[in-house]
């Protein structure tokens, strides 16, 4: 079984050519930027997934899409508009900061600064009992 | 025969928890101590009745008695053993009855593990829990009955498991979190006990500690193994995906995370008692709001259990219940709590007061996340929220997290000398800022500022824990091995813990920016190069499962001419369903994973392939095991052993 | 003093009944269903070839001056036969149906359309799905009305029948009628 193995690693590196890529890029730069974009978009198909990884057809013919599209040398805005214009903001797994989803990103903020606020009066009462002052 | 035996056990089951439940309250308010005895003895034959249902179950699925609608629709002739035990869990009804028979089993373990706890206080925590049972038992036998028979016409074969639970990770992942999930209503229980008998003090948090912990561990591992599953199940190399069934875990992990050491600050200092309390009442709220998210079809998710209303209503009422119930409880006691005890703004009080800020912010990002898109629909608006929301939070909350717990750990309760704390911090912060940086240029260079601060905190937080430890080993003056052996086993818990963290944050950091990445069109005999691998397409083979066929690549992968390993990733078609699994790949090492899926054949002879590089991801599953071996060691800390010092503390 | 932060312990309830009013809003709704992005908006620009007049071209011009359903359809999809008949009885009714043949092999869609019978008075061929994408199709069946001035007015993912039309289609259709 080894040496079989073997024969396969020596002949066949030199029997092939280059192996195709299914999506080609010019850059670095652009491959990165198509990972990022199969993590963003929502297959609109799927339970819950990132047309990353879902085998559904419609995953596979947007990220032809998206391939064909940053190969045209498009940003990942206008792409991601692209697809929002079509099936809406559904497909973007980063909502747009708009009023109705203005607490979705300020909430967490403002959670953290009242919790903040809470935590520094507890302070203050809690240095004031230490140095044994009167604390109402 | 035997699945009537067991559907009996639960109705008896059911009766036993109404008993364990309302006599000792009964017996508490009325004072008679004989009606608080009564809950000892329930709790261990509520676990004896649901172990014979449990097996009951296990039986039908082994005998395949496809009478049953459950075991017809969650296994089938083909299905091998292991997996025809493991698919008790591998549906809503049998994973329901999981999560009781844990429940049981928590229940169990606090009866014959009081310890110092007063019996009264003791009975109260059992007869809680025992609420907990009624409402799950009751949830079961209404709604999801894993035993309901389908007469007369029962199918000669089953459905199958759904072929992505056929796999040993869904052996162990969902027992494992369940007893996580689980293990916080102990918490729970002593808390709402707590309330009722109105002793939330230093004693009362040393009891409910080690339980907490070791809640705390199951969980840790069992979210890292649903992880480790999806990333080598699933197939498409992802080992978190924000999904809401990973969040509904995630949510009382954090805010279990903020209660462990919340309570400690109550044991030590005897402050944030209400705090606390309120803590213990949210995870376990947070655990609940889980199973309403992951049964009720509320949320789109990959792994959600069947849309069901009837289900989401009823564990809707009784998540308002208990959450309510308990929240009112808390308003009305909670000023009753208030303790006088003062700390400096520089101590390990304030310390563990902006980790909790921190990790409940954490909690809430989850939630509003997770949440979020379920208020859109009431909006009219559709939202999707993953990985870029999340990360946006997520990764400064962590780093300064990493940053404040080496001052917090560093640091003395009460009051912290300001000048000593420079002191450290003086030598460690430049020393982590060289080293990681010198780490980040010799393994391969250039990382985003984010990713080089990362390990820098990875490096700070790592040198801290080995100098504070040698530090305080050798304080004993006995030699470092020998000083190192008599420090307690708590402070190992935390070291491991934070040490855990660290490894985690480092895996994700390596992970994330360094991982490679090709989808490829192969031919056998193509080889294509990722990261310094050679991968060969040698070729594609058939070959029968016992409940699958499968074609299998075989990929011998080599680095430098010398053979690393060869591979076999396949495409199962499931002969009882026909769906088709990709079954990934995996060699790993300390350093990385070579990791290969098949994708579609896409003519005569060629065939999709992804080959994925991931460094460091193994340390993701490294430091959760850490986390919960860190845990277990801080739960089994002498003192919560011994009974002397809670005497002590009683006479003090 | 003392009751003021008395009240403030009653804030966890009153958070968590919110969550809970939020819950319950959820239960029983379809989370499956999307809303078309295009509503209100002119249908994409259309340049497709013709399935049953080969050579010639598809484009909006089809659709302005009257009312039209965009049906996209597949031999693929198992419930485009259900849908089949209902969809002819609609075109007997005399309803200008227009057919969007969507990453299909076009003889085979022919082959379709002469055995079960063919309620379209024309079929776009789109086997790239490109055009799908600019619909925001995700999968077959689903219907678009297209109102005379090119405009898509509703969407409707699934299967056509009876209920579906009353439902959905209906209101629209008779406000067109008047």
């Amino acid at each position: 079984m080894k040496r079989l193995l073997l024969l396969v690693l020596f002949c066949w590196p030199l029997a092939s050519g280059a192996v195709e890529d299914i999506y080609q890029f010019d850059s670095a730069a652009d491959e990165h930027r198509f990972r990022e974009l199969l993590v963003q978009l929502r297959c609109p198909k799927c339970q819950n997934q990132a047309i990353a990884d879902s085998d559904a057809p419609i995953s596979q013919d947007m990220r032809e899409q998206v391939a064909s599209m940053i190969r045209d040398g498009r940003s990942n805005e206008q792409i991601v508009d692209y697809f929002v214009e079509r099936y809406g903001d559904f497909v973007n797994y980063e909502p747009p900061l708009t009023p109705q989803t203005l607490i979705l990103w300020l909430g967490p903020m403002l959670a953290m600064l009242g919790g903040a606020l809470l935590v520094g009066l507890q302070m203050r009462r809690a240095r004031r009992i230490a140095r044994g002052e009167d604390v109402l | 025969m035997v699945a009537e035996l067991g559907h009996f056990c639960l109705w008896l089951a059911l009766a036993l928890a109404v008993l364990q439940s309302f006599v000792p309250v009964y017996g508490y308010t009325t004072g008679k101590p004989w009606m608080l005895a009564v809950a000892r003895p329930a709790a261990m034959l509520q676990w004896l009745l649901l172990t014979v249902g449990l097996l009951a179950l296990a039986w039908a699925f082994y005998s395949h008695d496809f009478s049953i609608s459950y075991v017809a629709g969650h296994s089938n002739s083909k299905l091998p053993l292991g997996y025809r035990i493991s698919a008790i869990w591998g549906g809503h009804e049998g994973s329901l009855l999981l999560w009781v028979w844990i429940l049981s089993l928590w229940g169990l373990l606090v009866s014959l593990l009081r310890g110092a706890v007063p019996k009264d206080i003791h009975a109260l925590v059992l007869a809680v829990m025992g609420m907990i049972g009624i409402g799950f038992l009751c949830f079961m036998l209404f709604t999801s009955n894993p035993f309901d028979r389908n007469l007369p016409w029962f199918p000669l074969d089953g459905g199958d498991l759904n072929p992505l639970l056929q796999d040993p990770g869904l052996i162990i992942h969902p027992p494992m979190l369940y007893t996580g999930y689980v293990g916080f209503s102990v918490a729970f229980a002593f808390a709402i006990a707590g309330l009722i008998a109105g002793k939330l003090d230093p004693a009362w948090a040393r009891w409910a500690r080690p339980w907490t912990t070791v809640a705390w561990a199951f969980l840790s591992i069992g979210i890292a193994l649903g992880s480790w599953w999806a990333y080598y199940e699933l197939g498409w190399g992802g080992w978190w995906f924000w999904d809401p069934v990973e969040n509904a875990s995630l949510m009382p992990w954090l805010c279990g995370t903020a209660l462990i050491h919340s309570l400690a600050v109550t044991e030590k200092r005897g402050l944030f008692r209400a705090w606390t309390v309120l803590l213990a009442i949210t995870a376990f709220s947070l655990c609940l709001l889980g199973t309403f998210l992951v049964r009720s079809g509320v949320l789109t998710s990959v792994h959600s259990f069947a849309n069901d209303p009837a289900r989401g209503a009823f564990i809707l009422a009784f998540l308002v219940i208990v959450v309510g119930g308990s929240l009112a409880l808390f308003a009305v006691r909670a000023p009753v709590l208030r303790h006088r005890a003062g700390f400096e703004f520089l101590s390990r009080d304030s310390f563990l007061l902006a980790n909790n800020l921190i990790l409940l912010t954490a909690t809430f990002v989850v939630l509003m996340g997770t949440l979020f898109p379920l208020l859109g629909e009431a909006l009219d608006i559709k939202i999707s929220v993953r990985a870029p929301y999340f990360n946006a939070f997520f990764v400064p909350l962590t780093m300064v997290l990493m940053m404040l717990l080496v001052p917090g750990m560093s640091s003395n309760w009460k009051k912290q000398e300001g000048r000593a704390l420079l002191k450290r911090l003086l030598w460690l912060v430049p020393v982590s800022i060289v080293l990681g940086v010198v780490l980040v240029a010799i393994s391969g260079g250039e990382l985003p500022f984010v990713a080089v601060l990362a390990v820098v905190l990875v490096v700070y937080v790592l040198l801290a824990h080995i100098v504070d430890w040698a530090q305080k080993a050798l304080a004993f003056r006995s030699g470092l091995f020998a000083g190192a052996r008599r420090l307690p086993r708590a402070y190992y818990g935390m070291v491991l813990g934070h040490i855990g963290l660290a490894i985690i944050v480092a895996g994700v950091t390596q992970v994330s920016f360094r991982e490679s990445e090709r989808d490829l069109r192969m031919l056998p005999g193509d080889v294509a190069t990722v990261a310094g691998y050679e991968f060969t397409f040698a070729q594609v083979v058939d070959r029968a499962g016992p409940n699958f066929n499968a074609v299998r690549g075989i990929v011998p992968v080599t680095s430098n001419g010398r053979l690393v390993t060869t591979l076999h990733p396949e495409k199962r078609t499931y002969l009882a369903s026909g769906q088709v699994m990709t079954e990934a790949a995996i060699h790993s090492n300390l350093w990385r994973d070579l990791y290969v899926a098949l994708g579609e054949p896409i003519d005569d002879t060629a065939w999709a392939v992804r080959i994925y590089y991931k460094p460091g991801i193994g340390w993701l599953w490294i430091g959760s095991l850490l986390l919960g071996i860190g845990g277990l060691l801080a739960a089994t800390d002498r003192r919560y052993r011994s009974r002397k010092q809670e005497e002590t503390d009683a006479v003090a | 003093m003392q009751s003021r932060k008395g009240l403030w312990m009653f804030l966890p309830l009153l958070a968590f009944l919110g969550l809970a009013v939020l819950l319950a809003s959820g239960l029983g709704r379809d989370t499956e269903e999307l809303p078309t992005a295009l509503a209100g908006k002119p249908l994409p620009e259309m340049q497709l070839p013709s399935l049953m007049r080969r050579g010639t071209e598809v484009s909006n011009e089809l659709f302005i001056g009257h009312w039209t359903l965009l049906n996209v359809w597949a031999t693929w999809c198992p419930t485009c036969y259900v849908e089949h008949p209902y969809l002819i009885k609609l075109a007997e009714q005399g309803i200008r149906i227009v057919g969007l043949n969507y990453k299909d092999e076009p003889d085979k869609a022919r082959e379709y359309l002469a055995s079960l019978g063919n309620p379209y008075m024309e079929v776009a061929v789109d086997e790239s799905g490109r055009y799908g994408i600019d619909l925001g199709v995700y999968g077959a069946p689903e219907t678009f009305v297209i109102d005379p001035q090119g405009e898509v007015v509703l969407r409707y993912v699934g299967e056509l029948n009876d209920r579906s039309w009353q439902q959905r289609f209906a209101p629209v259709w008779e406000q067109e009628a008047q």
